[in-house]
């Protein structure tokens, strides 16, 4: 759908990547947990603030690369 | 009456009204068009189409409603943070895509794309006044803000003295709007978050110190929620997994359907900008983790009160000086003025493209549309000025989660639409009112909530009822297109072509 050329093509591959915050934070079972503490705040909240800064990182990457 | 609060928050108010008028000569353009009033002329860079998005989706009601659910619902309030993280990888995908089909083709809203990609009026008047209809209860709660701040300061009178203060800020924004149009919001926008940054910082440095720490307030959270009539937590139980996720996915597509959500990409410069925005955005999230804080912040403060949108103003009175809480009272209701006015810009557009130039004057000039858009902007915030006032604010409540239900039936039409073809036009329009119905029986049967549990069998499963609703959407819009095709039932003509979806690296169209 997207891309006539080959290069562009196989450069969206790497939109895949994009998926990862998804399984990451929809899946409440990886987190939703009291411990460890950090700062004291319990593993969900700062596992949550530690993903709204990964999702930009990922969301960089794919950009730098795909343009 | 709170004086020093109030003195401060009526200079930034003052501030703010100078900015929204100044915005009419701000990257001048012809505003008796209505891609001048209505997008800004399609000019936006990344920087302003940050503050402007941000503006967009991250609104005072948010402000003012996470942490006042948070308070008496505990980790269930906090589906914000997944929910306003998924929404930009979606955002990072699909908005570049409909940018580009819409700057090809001149369309200024979701429906007029979806006009011109089924050619199909009728499927595109629903997706018009769905738009309109989610979007005019949620202009109706960023007044909310505005009452409970002032509220909060103790400007208060009797009769039309009580009201007058809340009716006097919104016909100050009502005239900006229509003199400025988008670009009132983009400026004035600039200043809210500024605001709304210092304000956030500030109360992150000074409440928890005073509090005595993070630790110590969600043990206290924890506690107070545990011993309420409806008990919560700080943590999140295996019970709570299937409605925490699906409220933060429903949400995240939702949100990116909300016609203010496209006016405000729309209104960029450019879909490198819009993904550039993707990347920036999740600074905004950072900032709605510890705002929802702020809920447990109240628990732990000992704030008491029955009206979850008094939780915030009632904890920044408690623990800021005065003067300080004025700034952030007018942060939180100049944060409800730029998505109001954003929001009734968007509904007017929808209204004079979609319906006024569809049904009634199909004739109109570009001239036309823009002097119609304008006046249709009064209209509407002058109904959600006699919305909140006249009625009950239950109802602005239960019609906004009606809303957020509603607006996601349009995702078959408008975002798959972006991808193929294949859907048959009037399948979709079957679907998208299958969806209406299923959604809002299921929200309204309990007393208007978000979750509707399924059973089948002994296994229960509890989930955003706009899910439900979109899955027996694309059920019947899925079975249906089967169908009419097989009778060969005619599809029209699709007005894009292929080309105008590609992006600028493999093809001439896009910026």
């Amino acid at each position: 759908m997207d891309g006539k050329s080959a290069p562009t093509r196989s450069k969206h591959g790497w939109y895949w990547l994009l998926i990862i915050p998804f399984i990451a934070t929809l899946w409440p079972p990886f987190y939703a947990h009291e411990h460890p503490i950090v700062a004291g705040l319990p593993f969900l909240y700062w596992y949550l603030l530690v993903w709204v800064v990964l999702v930009g990182v990922i969301s960089a990457i794919v950009f730098a690369i795909t343009g | 009456m709170n004086w020093s609060a109030f003195i401060v928050f009526a200079v930034l108010f003052a501030l703010v009204t100078a900015v929204g008028f100044w915005a009419a000569r701000w990257r001048k353009g012809d505003l008796s068009l209505l891609e001048e009033w209505g997008l800004a002329g399609r000019r936006f860079g990344t920087f302003i189409s940050w503050f402007l998005i941000g503006g967009d989706l991250y609104t005072a009601y948010t402000f003012i409603a996470v942490p006042g659910l948070v308070y008496g619902a505990g980790v269930a309030g906090f589906f914000a943070v997944p929910y306003t993280i998924v929404v930009f990888p979606i955002m990072f995908v699909v908005m570049p895509r409909l940018w580009r089909v819409c700057h090809a083709n001149g369309y200024v809203t979701p429906a007029d794309f979806v006009r011109g990609r089924f050619d199909s009026r009728g499927l595109s008047l629903a997706v018009a006044i769905t738009g309109i209809l989610a979007t005019l209860p949620y202009i109706a709660l960023q007044l909310l803000g505005i009452q409970v701040v002032l509220e909060a300061m103790g400007v208060t009178g009797v009769g039309i003295l009580h009201d007058l203060p809340l009716i006097i800020a919104f016909g100050i924004l009502a005239a900006y709007t229509y003199t400025s149009g988008l670009r009132a919001p983009a400026a004035t926008a600039v200043v809210k978050d500024t605001l709304i940054y210092i304000t956030v910082i500030v109360a992150l440095i000074v409440i928890p110190a005073k509090l005595g720490g993070f630790g110590h307030i969600f043990s206290v959270a924890n506690a107070s929620l545990a011993a309420a009539p409806k008990p919560a937590s700080i943590m999140l139980g295996p019970k709570g997994y299937s409605a925490f996720a699906t409220l933060a996915l429903g949400s995240a597509f939702a949100l990116l359907l909300y016609p203010h959500a496209v006016t405000g990409m729309l209104a960029s410069n450019g879909q490198k900008t819009i993904r550039r925005n993707a990347v920036y955005l999740p600074l905004y999230s950072i900032l709605l983790l510890f705002i929802a804080m702020f809920g447990y912040f109240a628990l732990a403060a000992g704030i008491h009160t029955k009206v979850s949108s008094l939780v915030v103003p009632l904890l920044m009175l408690k623990e800021f000086p005065s003067w300080f809480a004025g700034f952030a009272f007018a942060a939180i209701a100049i944060g409800a003025l730029v998505p109001a006015s954003i929001m009734s810009i968007a509904a007017s557009n929808l209204w004079t493209r979609n319906i006024y130039k569809e049904y009634f004057k199909p004739t109109a000039s570009t001239a036309d549309e823009a002097r119609v858009a304008k006046l249709v902007s009064l209209i509407v915030k002058l109904g959600a000025v006699i919305f909140i006032l006249a009625l009950p604010l239950t109802y602005a409540i239960y019609l906004q989660l009606l809303g957020g239900i509603w607006i996601l039936q349009t995702l078959p039409a408008v975002m798959l639409g972006l991808y193929t073809r294949w859907f048959h036009r009037t399948a979709l329009l079957i679907g998208w009112l299958v969806g209406m119905v299923i959604g809002t029986v299921m929200a309204a049967s309990q007393g208007f909530v978000a979750i509707f549990a399924l059973h089948f069998g002994s296994f229960v499963l509890p989930v955003y009822a706009a899910v439900w609703a979109t899955l027996a959407n694309l059920l019947v819009s899925v079975v249906l297109t089967g169908v009419f095709n097989a009778a060969k039932v005619a599809s029209g003509v699709d007005a894009t072509s292929a080309a105008q979806y590609q992006d600028a690296a493999s093809g001439p169209i896009g910026a």
